[in-house]
């Protein structure tokens, strides 16, 4: 049962990429391109997807966590770090490059993939790369002696 | 470049689709909706048992646009203008760079701003501003 939520959940999410036009990277290089807002090519959707998910987060992660438990899990996972550290810079700093040059980031990307698309396959497949590599460097001994916690998926 | 129009109601509509998702995950399993997060861990290693989970999102994400084919009829546009080489380099650096910052537009983003993150409203400031830098080199300096 929580499996078949947490796919209805995931298929909300794809569809709310859809309807919003994100699942397109046209639509969010055009919102990157701000030397296109005096050619007048500028597309400002992305701020009003941004603005209907926080509205609704906003509220809604105000109010369930403040039930005892979720309703499939023992406890919530809520992240708790609040330091600037290098890391929170220099990963969205590559990410957004990324980002930048493609149009896709991660969840526009996998849903992609249902849009059976050759292009969508291959920056998948990067991508898991460049995620494995993430974490697997992040754990070399190396480094976890200047930065803690090793995993930075753990924030 | 291929130019796309302005859909404000659509986009508002799409957007509060992915709040409700994510507050809807929220109450079932108590995790932030951070895709970068939940694609990353569906790799080792493997630190809990939410890989059923896990995988089920990401399933569900794929089968979206399915869905919209099957109800519809049709899919909306999607123009993928990077070849191959910008795709693969466009990958690893989304997919490092997520994972190395803890989070992208949906964990940060969305998710991160909404619980007023200072961390997360470092990120999301980060990425747009190296988003926009990058979209801007690559149209208007060549």
């Amino acid at each position: 049962m929580a499996i078949l939520v947490q796919f209805v959940v995931g298929l909300i999410f794809g569809l709310g990429l859809i309807v919003s036009g994100m699942s397109n990277p046209a639509k969010v290089l055009n919102f990157l391109d701000i030397g296109g807002i005096s050619a007048g090519t500028w597309d400002a959707s992305l701020a009003f997807v941004m603005a209907g998910a926080i509205a609704v987060t906003f509220i809604g992660f105000n109010r369930v966590p403040r039930r005892a438990r979720p309703f499939f899990a023992e406890r919530f996972y809520l992240p708790t770090r609040r330091d600037i550290d290098p890391r929170i810079i220099a990963g969205p700093a590559i990410f957004g490059i990324g980002w930048g040059l493609a149009g896709f980031c991660p969840g526009p990307a996998l849903t992609a993939l249902g849009f059976g698309s050759v292009s969508a396959v291959i920056f998948v497949a990067a991508m898991s790369a460049g995620m494995v590599l993430a974490r697997f460097i992040a754990r070399l001994p190396s480094l976890t002696r200047f930065v803690t916690p090793a995993d930075p998926l753990e924030t | 470049m291929v130019s796309t129009s302005f859909t404000p109601i659509a986009s508002l509509v799409g957007g509060a689709l992915i709040g409700l998702s994510a507050v809807l995950l929220m109450w079932a399993n108590g995790r932030i909706a951070a895709v970068s997060g939940i694609a990353a861990r569906l790799f080792p290693p493997y630190e809990d048992g939410e890989f059923a989970g896990r995988l089920a999102f990401v399933a569900g994400l794929v089968a979206a646009p399915m869905l919209v084919l099957f109800v519809t009829g049709s899919l909306p546009a999607q123009t993928i203008a990077a070849g191959p080489a910008v795709l693969i380099v466009g990958g690893l650096l989304t997919g490092f760079g997520s994972v190395w910052g803890s989070g992208c537009t949906s964990g940060h983003g969305v998710c991160g701003l909404s619980r007023l993150s200072a961390r997360s409203l470092v990120a999301t400031i980060t990425f747009m501003a190296t988003g926009v830098a990058t979209v801007f080199v690559m149209r208007h300096w060549s």
